[in-house]
């Protein structure tokens, strides 16, 4: 619908020939962003600085969590050996003996536990993972200068930074930091005295993941009105590559899913501070009767998984998106199934608001319900299925570059059929029973959401990493980091799924002192040599990243990979609001690889006389 | 900034976490039924004078939307008082809500029993802290309006609507839990 502008000029001819321009240049607002230290590097309201402050807060928590669990698989692996060593690092909490034998202090054991779990699922999965990418490709893929409130956006970043830091200084309490696991369910959660985490270590991490909730909150409205509003010319929602679509529905179900989780939390804080009783009922503790009557500590399992559940998927579905994305770029070929991808993560994100009961097969929760969650449970394989294969065909008969970003994609097409597949065992409720708190559901967890976001995330890395700083990773490195991160991955989750069909429980101390599970001792043993090396190999990544922002590889080319998408359109070390000139404006859909007889057909090429768009069919 | 969408991003930000903090109230009237059908559940009637502070901050909806008006007409006087008329019921709001507590208090539903009475008190607070969020922001508003030379600009008309739109939603969210609590007790 071309039509002619007061002053006489196309306006759609000038946007195809110059672009779009937006005024932004007229007004020299760049510099109020990036004037000084301070604002350029701590308090950045440029969303690719924000993405970077993610990413590398990410990294810290990421090698915090992932030596929690060295010291825990240690104690599994050798129950026998002496810790003392650790003392210097863990102080107090290795308690060593008269014959100079140090043993990890139980309590604080749980206390890794749970604060490997709380650290990676959510500073590293979430915020690291999503916030990082979210940041940095939704304007940069969608042509926008900036989200759409910089402002909230520097917020989001300072609440994680908040939330962090509480988190991490709860680390050095006398008492320790909260033990009760990951999920925090009462009364172990709610009541003070019930274990030495209970206390102010519990405090403190309600304190810092209500923080937490403030960053996905605020970081979630900007990314769904950014979507929304600020889309350059042309760049219709049928036109977004596969990546901002994941960002897009990880944020909707964001704000949907984890004001449930403050909800519960409010009710959990008003049990510890106030004296209520929402979660607790005729307790006995140090042979001490408690006051409180009525309440119910399934009702917290309730509101928790009501988020924990779409909180998987919001692990997920940004690695989705970057994984669909590498993919199609490194197989040279057009995603497969394009609307068919979007569709399925709208099921996903969909359905995933109804299965939460899934977690509570065990809980008491009548069976006639459970049935339901079981049905729903299980549609959420078809979805799943259907990515899945659609992530092979785009493989099928590619002409594939077995570079870093594209290992770690095709990687994690594996790792997530293997822990998909698990998933389906755990949705039937009669399987479950048997199964639940067992070393099969910490395999399921791991491989399929665990492993495979961090796999998601590494292939963003390597294949962004020219973006975000203008050099390549080391292509050796990335390499070895790749081949010994799969397959030590897989040697540390296969094995559990045997230990838990033989009814190993997790969350225990050791096992060498029970009848039943002593003989596990080399299985034991295997594993956690296999997750040293594997944390090793994580190292290599961490000096190759560090490493390459200074000394990689220059990248020479705007556009190095041969993409489509638009954030390539940049110069190599974009500034502030992203283009020098006009924005550009989009012309096609983002997969057009091998069309036309030639290699790839950028976003921002009109499309010729009589060619079709490939989005619309 | 430029926008697809005739909405004003803003404002659409605001929609957004209008559709988060409903979310948190479901959730905590969803916990509220799933407890209830459970059994042991303490009986009693919610006090009128919660039906007294819903027709307080209804008025207040009312006297800001007209404030609103009158700033778009030039009325700078009407606009001004009104702001204040809307403040200060908002405040009564508050004071009726606490007046309320003690009232529950009164006829032995405290905060720390039966949770059929902690779910009130629950409800109630968290949402009294989202309009002292707004009152806030009418504390502003108000600062403005009697700081600055009175002028009809773009921005301190989205500024009003961000304002009054997040007041008329925390007004009719206690419209729902009200009526929820009422049905359920
Ligand atoms: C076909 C798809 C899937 C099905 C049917 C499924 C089913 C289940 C079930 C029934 C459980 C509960 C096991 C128990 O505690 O007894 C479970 C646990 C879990 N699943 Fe899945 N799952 C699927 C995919 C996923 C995905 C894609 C993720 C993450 C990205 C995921 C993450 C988790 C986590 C984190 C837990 C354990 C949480 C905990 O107890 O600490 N699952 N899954
Ligand atoms: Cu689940």
């Amino acid at each position: 619908m071309a039509y002619v502008t007061e002053t006489g000029y196309n306006e759609e001819v000038l946007i195809k020939e110059n672009g779009l321009n937006d005024h932004f240049h007229d007004h020299h607002h760049g510099d109020k962003f990036q004037s000084n230290f301070i604002t350029t590097y701590i308090f950045s309201q440029d969303h690719k600085m924000i993405a970077r402050q993610f990413l590398i807060t990410g990294m810290f928590w990421a090698i915090i969590g992932a030596a929690m669990s060295i010291v825990f698989r240690l104690q599994l692996g050798f129950p026998e050996e002496n810790m003392a060593w650790l003392r210097p690092i863990l102080g107090k909490w290795i308690t060593v003996d008269e014959a100079g034998m140090g043993r990890l202090a139980p309590e604080f054991y749980y206390a890794l536990v749970t604060m490997h779990g709380t650290i990676i699922v959510f500073f590293v999965l979430t915020a690291g993972l999503s916030g990082t990418f979210s940041n940095l490709l939704i304007p940069l893929q969608l042509g926008a200068r900036d989200m759409a409130s910089g402002f909230l956006n520097m917020l989001s970043y300072w609440f994680f930074f908040l939330s962090s830091a509480v988190m991490l200084y709860s680390l050095f309490l006398s008492t320790g930091p909260f033990s009760g696991g990951w999920t925090a369910y009462p009364p172990l959660s709610a009541l003070p005295q019930a274990s030495t985490g209970s206390g102010t270590g519990m405090t403190l991490w309600l304190l810092s993941l209500t923080f937490f909730v403030v960053s996905v909150l605020l970081g979630g409205i900007n990314y769904v009105t950014t979507v929304l509003n600020l889309r350059t010319k042309g760049m219709t929602l049928w036109r977004m590559p596969l990546t901002i679509w994941a960002f897009f529905l990880t944020a909707i179900i964001g704000i949907l899913s984890f004001p449930v989780l403050v909800s519960g939390f409010f009710l959990l804080m008003f049990d510890r501070g106030l004296g209520t009783s929402f979660y607790l009922s005729e307790i006995f503790i140090g042979g001490k009767a408690l006051e409180n009557v009525g309440g119910s500590p399934i009702l917290y399992q309730h509101l928790f998984w009501f988020l924990g559940h779409p909180e998987v998927y919001i692990i997920i579905l940004p690695a989705m998106g970057l994984v669909s994305e590498v993919l199609s770029v490194h197989a040279r070929k057009p995603i497969f199934g394009y609307k068919a991808m979007v569709m399925s993560m709208l099921a996903i994100g969909f359905l995933s608001f109804i299965v939460w009961a899934h977690h509570m097969f065990m809980s008491g929760v009548n069976p006639f319900i459970s049935n339901f969650f079981v049905l729903f449970t299980l549609i959420i394989a078809v979805p799943s299925a259907v990515k899945v294969f659609n992530w092979i065909a785009t493989l099928f008969g590619g002409n594939i570059r077995f570079n870093s970003p594209m290992l770690f994609a095709i990687g994690f097409v594996s790792l997530f059929i293997s822990g998909g597949l698990t998933g389906i065992f755990l949705g039937n409720s009669a399987i479950d029973i048997p199964m639940h708190d067992t070393y099969f559901v910490v395999a399921h967890f791991h491989i399929v959401m665990g492993i495979a976001a961090f796999f998601g995330m590494f292939a963003g890395v390597y294949h962004w990493f020219p973006k975000m700083f203008g050099r390549f990773m080391n292509e050796m490195m990335g390499k070895i980091h790749f081949w010994g991160t799969i397959a030590g991955a897989y040697a540390i989750f296969w094995p559990m799924h045997y230990l838990g069909m033989a009814g190993v429980p997790r969350r225990y101390y050791r096992f060498d002192t029970f009848e039943a599970f002593k003989h596990f001792e080399d299985t034991n043993k295997f594993i956690t040599v296999a997750a040293i090396i594997v944390f090793a190999l994580q190292i290599v990544f961490v000096i190759n990243f560090f490493y390459s922002i200074f000394n990689g590889k220059k990248v020479t080319d705007a556009n190095p990979w041969g993409a489509t998408t638009l954030e390539w359109t940049t110069p190599i070390e974009p500034g502030h609001g992203n283009w020098e000139g006009n924005l550009p404006a989009v012309e096609r859909w983002p997969y057009d690889y091998g069309k036309n007889g030639r290699e790839f057909i950028p976003q921002w090429e009109p499309l010729a006389a009589g060619e079709q768009d490939g989005g619309n069919h | 900034m430029r926008s697809n969408n005739k909405i004003h991003p803003k404002k659409f930000g605001l929609y957004i976490s209008f559709a988060s903090i409903m979310m948190m109230f479901t959730g905590l009237t969803s916990a509220h039924i799933v407890r209830q059908s459970a059994g042991n559940w303490l009986e009693f009637k919610i006090p009128p004078i919660f039906f007294i502070s819903t027709v307080v901050i209804l008025l207040s909806s009312a006297t800001i939307h007209l404030s609103y008006k009158s700033f778009l007409k030039g009325r700078e006087q009407q606009y001004k008082w009104l702001m204040v008329l809307s403040a200060v019921l908002g405040f009564a709001f508050i004071v009726l809500q606490y007046e309320g507590w003690q009232q529950l208090n009164a006829i032995g539903v405290d905060l720390k029993g039966n949770p059929s009475g902690s779910f009130v008190y629950a409800i109630s607070g968290i949402h009294a802290a989202h309009v002292l969020g707004g009152i806030g922001a009418i504390a502003v508003a108000l600062l403005h309006a009697f700081s600055l030379p009175f002028k009809v600009t773009p921005v301190r008309k989205l500024r009003f609507e961000l304002t009054a739109q997040y007041w008329h939603f925390v007004d009719f969210l206690w419209v729902y839990l009200i009526v929820f609590l009422v049905m359920q007790h």
